[in-house]
């Protein structure tokens, strides 16, 4: 049965992963930035990806859209259900071909990521006619109306002949969804669609990005640094630090149970509600290295509060994929 | 929009009034009566002051410039105080073939600069970068007079394919037109392209640095794609600016170009005069040429309006 039939027969099942990332490391001229990211990502599964800047979040999610700056490059696998080869090593116009259509990514910048001389409802439609998905251009035009509709724009007709800057921060980034959407990708990446902005808006966001997977069955790749926001989408968390996902697990167990030093450091500074003695919020001592210079090893000893001599080596995953950590000294009974 | 039209209207009236006083003050402050010329060193102040009152030189200089300046108004630029001759028409006349001089040179330079800047763009730090950009460093170093003899010397001389210079008005016969034409337009172009293609390649740099265009490859357009669908009209805003100001370049350049080719154009008329101390015909043509370099930058301001809709909105 090949890859594409099985697709079809099991739409549905968790087991088929729409989405295969194994190893991926991202390297810049002999300097690695990212090094062994696993995991895999079911079919209408919402996974997390957290971690403060500087951890590679980003660069995970450009590297499997293949986006990646110049000069970054790739190695590992990344494997799209459907797709007999690795997405690392498809020509350029193969991968083109499965962006927009299969795999959808709605960016952190809503105020640029936007052609600001092209109408949006053009924009959107667009994503539509590069694929052959519409049967011609007043057909695109209608199907990009009805998407602009499904992202709860109001007056979507009036709103498609806007140009970005006629559109505020969250109507842009429901614009960026509706042309992330509009093919029913197989994977949708959504790198901090609301971290800019305003906190009134991020909830309708959450809730548009939450419904329009579940309608598609899209697996969702949710990539933030905000906790509470990662933890009403998603249903299961992978953390990164240093380029290396720390540890993985079930949303509610990691945030009431984790095991990493550096996810502990990560609830404990979200948790408004403690303060030290001195009236100050809990952060995690030190900072992320500049330029990415991790220390060998395990990537969090130099600001880890049980670092020692045996963390000098890489401590390697313990437990499942996607429940597991990769510490010398976790916290908690070991995964049985 | 109609907001911006009206003001930036205004500021072209404004600068014509400036310009146009400038013009006349500078040129009348010029040591050299005009009567004085006309009849040579021997001539009796009496022949002089009764040749100042004909050429109205004795009347006090506003009521001159006001005389004059209500004469362009209706395309009167007054008569030659050296040959008689109307001025209006033959600086029209002129101004035709320079106007074709100068926009085919534009059009050359368009030609060259697009794909040359975008190239070199696109393939930024890599060896076919490099090379394009040296080419391009190489053309603006020559100057256009240069550019001129060497096409002549080559094109027209060593493989006489075409005509060393003259002109032939398209009217009278199209093909010998565009012969006599292709020359000194490319003389004007290739420099004008070379200078141009600078800041077409910094803009493309600065547009594929852009969020929307790594979206627009999200969105499933190969990269040559993203770029022509999403970039260059992007990159067109800043570069049409550059155009304005390069057309004044351009401008001053055919008049150099003219002499080499001995084209009658409005810059051929500009040297005549000087040489023979035409004052009022030198005055007309520089009029003119103020004029042509202000209407041309009013045009590509509201062209910038018409690209970017962001400038629409009355600011």
């Amino acid at each position: 049965m090949s890859a594409d039939a099985l697709a079809a027969a099991h739409p549905q099942d968790p087991s088929v992963s729409v989405l295969e990332v194994r190893d991926l490391t991202v390297a810049t001229g002999g300097h690695t930035l990212l090094e062994d990211v696993t995991f895999s990502l079911g079919p209408g599964e919402r996974v997390g990806l957290i971690g403060e800047s500087g951890s590679g979040k980003s660069l995970t999610a450009l590297a499997v859209m293949g986006l990646l700056p110049e000069g970054l490059t790739a190695g590992g696998t990344v494997q799209l259900r459907g797709v007999e080869t690795d997405l690392l090593r498809i020509g350029e116009r193969e991968r083109s071909g499965l962006r927009g259509r299969r795999l959808g990514m709605v960016f952190q910048e809503p105020m640029t990521a936007l052609n600001p001389l092209m109408r949006v409802g053009h924009q959107v439609a667009e994503v539509l006619r590069i694929h052959g998905t519409v049967d011609d251009r007043e057909d695109a035009t209608r199907r990009a109306q009805q998407l602009l509709a499904d992202v709860e724009l109001p007056d979507p007709v009036r709103i498609a002949r806007r140009y970005p800057h006629q559109l505020s921060g969250g109507q842009r980034q429901r614009v960026m969804l509706a042309m992330a959407l509009a093919n029913g990708p197989d994977v949708l990446i959504c790198d901090e669609p609301t971290t800019a902005l305003d906190v009134t808006v991020q909830a309708q966001m959450l809730q548009l990005i939450a419904a329009g997977v579940a309608d598609r069955t899209s697996g969702l790749l949710f990539i933030s640094h905000d906790l509470p926001v990662v933890a009403t989408v998603c249903e299961r968390l992978l953390v990164l630090y240093g380029g290396r996902i720390v540890e993985a697990g079930p949303t509610h167990q990691l945030l009431t149970r984790p095991r990493h030093p550096y996810t502990e450091g990560l609830l404990a500074a979200s948790d408004l509600e403690a303060v030290d003695d001195q009236g100050r919020l809990p952060t995690i001592p030190g900072a992320v290295p500049p330029d990415g210079r991790f220390p060998s090893g395990c990537v969090f000893r130099n600001r880890c509060p049980r670092g020692d001599e045996a963390c000098t080596v890489w401590p390697g995953w313990t437990g499942r994929e996607d429940h597991g950590v990769a510490c010398w000294y976790p916290s908690g009974a070991p995964h049985g | 929009m109609l907001v911006q039209l009206t003001k930036r209207t205004l500021v072209l009236l404004v600068s014509l009034g400036l310009a146009s006083a400038m013009v006349f003050w500078f040129l009348s402050v010029l040591p050299g009566d005009p009567a004085q010329v006309a009849l040579g060193t021997g001539a009796t102040p009496e022949a002089v002051a009764e040749m100042q009152e004909r050429f109205g030189t004795d009347r006090p200089l506003t009521v001159q410039y006001l005389d004059w300046i209500g004469g362009l108004f209706v395309g009167d630029f007054g008569v030659s105080y050296v040959t008689g001759a109307t001025i209006g028409p033959l600086i029209i006349d002129r101004l035709m073939v320079s106007l074709w001089l100068v926009g085919a040179g534009m059009l050359v330079a368009l030609v060259i600069a697009v794909p040359l800047g975008t190239l070199s763009a696109v393939h930024h730090r890599r060896p076919l970068g490099t090379v394009l950009a040296g080419v391009s460093q190489v053309g603006i170093a020559i100057p256009n007079f240069l550019a001129g003899i060497l096409l002549i010397g080559l094109v027209a001389v060593s493989w006489r394919l075409l005509p060393a210079g003259g002109w032939v008005p398209p009217a009278q016969d199209p093909i010998e037109f565009l012969r006599r034409l292709l020359l000194p337009a490319l003389a004007l172009g290739i420099i004008e392209g070379a200078v141009l293609a600078r800041y077409v390649r910094s803009t493309v740099l600065n547009v594929l640095r852009e969020d929307f265009l790594r979206t627009a490859r999200a969105k499933g357009l190969t990269p040559a794609r993203a770029l022509v669908r999403h970039g260059l009209r992007n990159a067109a805003v800043p570069v049409v600016t550059i155009l304005g100001l390069q057309l004044a370049v351009l401008l001053v350049g055919a008049v150099v170009v003219e002499r080499v080719f001995v084209i009658p154009g409005l810059g051929s008329l500009l040297l005549d005069g000087v040489a023979n101390r035409d004052l009022l015909l030198v005055q007309g043509v520089v009029m003119v040429l103020v004029l042509a370099v202000l209407v041309l930058n009013y045009l590509v301001d509201v062209l910038y309006t018409a690209l970017d809709p962001r400038l629409r909105a009355a600011a």
